[in-house]
């Protein structure tokens, strides 16, 4: 089966000139990664770990100071649309937005016109990649809507009219209204009550499965993940350190810092005590030598300190960048073990 | 046996829509609990936006007059507390908000809301005995005036950060802690961190802390009581465990089955039940009572 997107040591730094002072920050550090079609691909990672300015390069919204300064991230949506974002034309862009690749936002309140109704943000949107209008646009958003659960009613409410799941339920009816083949959603959930998020996020998982799109969905919080992804990768100062099936990431995570982030979950009906990992993540201004990661890593020896580990393939599917993968056990699971 | 907090049967209603259109929100109906003197515990109040958490913590921390009831700290009413009375409360009850970046001045080095604590609650007038007093609060939450002192705020992590709000909180030597969403801000690897430390502030100092979330996972992991929370009454209460394993009201089992579960990750189970989401919100308007049940939990019955 072929990818959708293939992302080739893709390198995205924030370039800044002030008075002369040259300033670099490695946001997007030689990234390699696929996602294939009619799959759910998720990205964790911290705040400032550069997963925010990788999206931005996946959405095409590459705007200085950010530049992509090696490397390549190439869409194939079939029929000889294929777009390699880091190098394309304007035009290009503006031809697969929306109707190819779309993009799901966090604040639903910050991404809706407050002064215009809900029907005419759909037109704002929709209606050029669409092709329609009037009363035959008006059908294909109604028949959308219905899709979410929402009365047609909704068009000529204005946002602050509708709850906030509801109005995160209109975000994602604007991005996928035209029926992408790319989805990206960055954090769609995270702003939601429990019982709602659970709602918004069976809702896009039936949206995908029924629309057969891919998905990259971006959250820090790895509980998301475990219910809505297929695979997922974890960001860690600007460099994929693990990517695997979201199974196995929980299972048998060969990365300490995915063991760390799985381990740290607390669950009802489990009162065992949660290590929390000390620290604070690094600047990508002036990353740490060697593995990123080693001033935290609980399993850090001195080869960590000088040389980076290669992403390397241990499994089907499973990559991870570590020099000691083979020690790397689950935090929980084997406390778990012993007890059991 | 001596009371610490006692909350006794608070509502508050909020009037809005002037005299044409007069609408009142029953924000909080009816609340009654305490929190014992003797033993420090965390007590957590569950509920979604709009469930009236915030409205209590307000009134308890004396930033909102309930409408009626009564709120009693070491039993002294807050209604008629005079203005030292007052002080001694407010050193005593201290709060520790959401986001950490919105508590603190970003054009101030955090160091000087740390000072202005010190100075106000413990009257502290010479630069030496300040210092000591911040270093020893930061030392609790496992942090040291040196690393924090002439730091912004924006050159600390978040989860950082939230550990100065909270050794900033203990520097009156305060019995009770107001959380208020306090890791919903805080990255996940840093999340644990935070709970741990409130964990710690119990056990280890003998604070009691009323932890305000949504979060189910992480209350079952630090509360010993618990009182859940839906449009501004409460459904259930009781023992923070015997509650989450096998809640009973329709919203708090609404709750339990929102949780999302690693357990089974990768399959991708995302289906709530309607017919318990309907029950819950079919019960929202009425009113009911609460019936004590044998094993130490209350639910509202109808």
């Amino acid at each position: 089966m072929a990818n959708v997107l293939e992302v080739r040591n893709l390198k995205a730094y924030y370039l800044m000139n002030y008075f002369g002072v040259q300033r670099e920050v490695r946001a997007v550090d030689d990234i390699t990664m696929s996602i294939g079609r009619n799959e759910v691909y998720g990205i964790a990672g911290e705040s400032s770990s550069g997963k925010t300015s990788f999206i931005k390069v996946l959405a095409a919204a590459i705007r200085p100071p950010l530049r992509v300064v090696g490397g390549s991230a190439t869409y194939d949506f079939g029929g000889g649309i294929e777009v390699d974002v880091t190098a394309a034309r304007d035009e290009d862009i503006e031809a697969i937005r929306w109707r190819h690749l779309s993009y799901i936002m966090q604040g639903s309140m910050s991404v809706l016109n407050p002064l215009r109704r809900v029907g005419k943000i759909f037109e704002d949107f929709a209606s050029r990649p669409l092709g329609l209008s009037g009363p035959a646009f008006r059908q294909v958003v109604v028949d959308h809507l219905g899709r979410l659960k929402l009365p047609p009613s909704v068009l000529n409410a204005y946002p602050h009219e509708l709850s906030g799941g509801m109005r995160q339920r209109v975000t994602i009816g604007l991005a996928t209204v035209c029926k992408p083949q790319f989805i990206i959603a960055d954090e769609p959930t995270t702003a939601l009550d429990v019982v709602v998020q659970k709602d918004v996020l069976s809702l896009i998982k039936s949206l995908q499965v029924e629309m057969g799109s891919s998905i990259v969905f971006v959250t820090h919080d790895m509980s998301v993940h475990a219910n809505i992804a297929d695979r997922i990768g974890i960001i860690y100062a600007g460099r994929l350190v693990e990517e695997g099936p979201t199974r196995q990431m929980f299972t048998a995570p060969r990365h300490p810092y995915t063991a760390h982030l799985v381990a740290s979950l607390p669950r009802i009906g489990d009162m065992a005590r949660r290590p929390a990992l000390e620290g604070r993540p690094p600047s990508l201004a002036a990353p740490p030598q060697g593995c990123r990661f080693h001033p935290r890593c609980p399993l850090a020896v001195e080869k960590c300190k000088t040389e980076v580990p290669p992403l390397a393939t241990i499994g089907p599917g499973h990559r991870t960048a570590c020099w000691r993968a083979d020690d790397v056990r689950p935090l929980v699971g084997a406390e778990a073990a012993v007890h059991a | 046996m001596s009371m610490l907090l006692e909350v006794r049967d608070v509502s508050k209603v909020f009037h809005t829509g002037g005299l044409l259109a007069p609408q009142a929100v029953h924000a909080v109906s009816h609340v009654d609990f305490a929190i014992s003197a003797d033993k420090p515990e965390i007590f957590t109040i569950i509920g979604e936006s709009g469930s009236g958490k915030t409205t209590l913590a307000r009134m308890i921390l004396g930033l909102e007059q309930p409408s009626s009831g009564t709120i009693a700290f070491d039993g002294k009413s807050l209604a008629q507390a005079s203005g030292g009375e007052r002080l001694k409360f407010m050193a005593a009850v201290q709060p520790v908000f959401q986001n950490p970046f919105e508590a603190f001045n970003p054009l101030k080095k955090v160091d000087r809301y740390l000072e202005s604590t010190a100075r106000r609650f413990l009257g502290l007038k010479h630069k030496a005995a300040m210092a000591t007093a911040m270093d020893e609060a930061l030392q609790k939450v496992g942090l040291s005036l040196a690393e924090v002192q002439g730091r912004f705020s924006h050159e600390l992590s978040g989860g950082q950060l939230q550990r100065v709000a909270i050794a900033r909180a203990l520097i009156p030597n305060p019995r009770l802690l107001i959380a208020d969403e306090p890791v919903s801000m805080v990255d996940a690897s840093l999340r644990m961190a935070i709970v741990n430390l409130l964990r710690s502030l119990r056990d280890d100092f003998g604070v009691s802390v009323i932890y305000i979330t949504h979060d189910l996972a992480t209350a079952y992991y630090i509360s010993d009581r618990l009182i859940i929370m839906q449009k501004g009454k409460v459904v259930e209460t009781g023992p923070a465990r015997v509650v989450l394993d096998a809640p009973e009201h329709a919203y708090s089992r609404l709750l339990r089955s929102a949780v999302l579960d690693t357990a089974d990750a990768g399959d991708g189970n995302l289906r709530t039940d309607p017919e318990l989401a309907a029950l819950a919100a079919r019960v929202a308007s009425q009113t009911g009572r609460l019936e004590a049940r044998a094993d130490g939990r209350s639910v509202r019955v109808y």
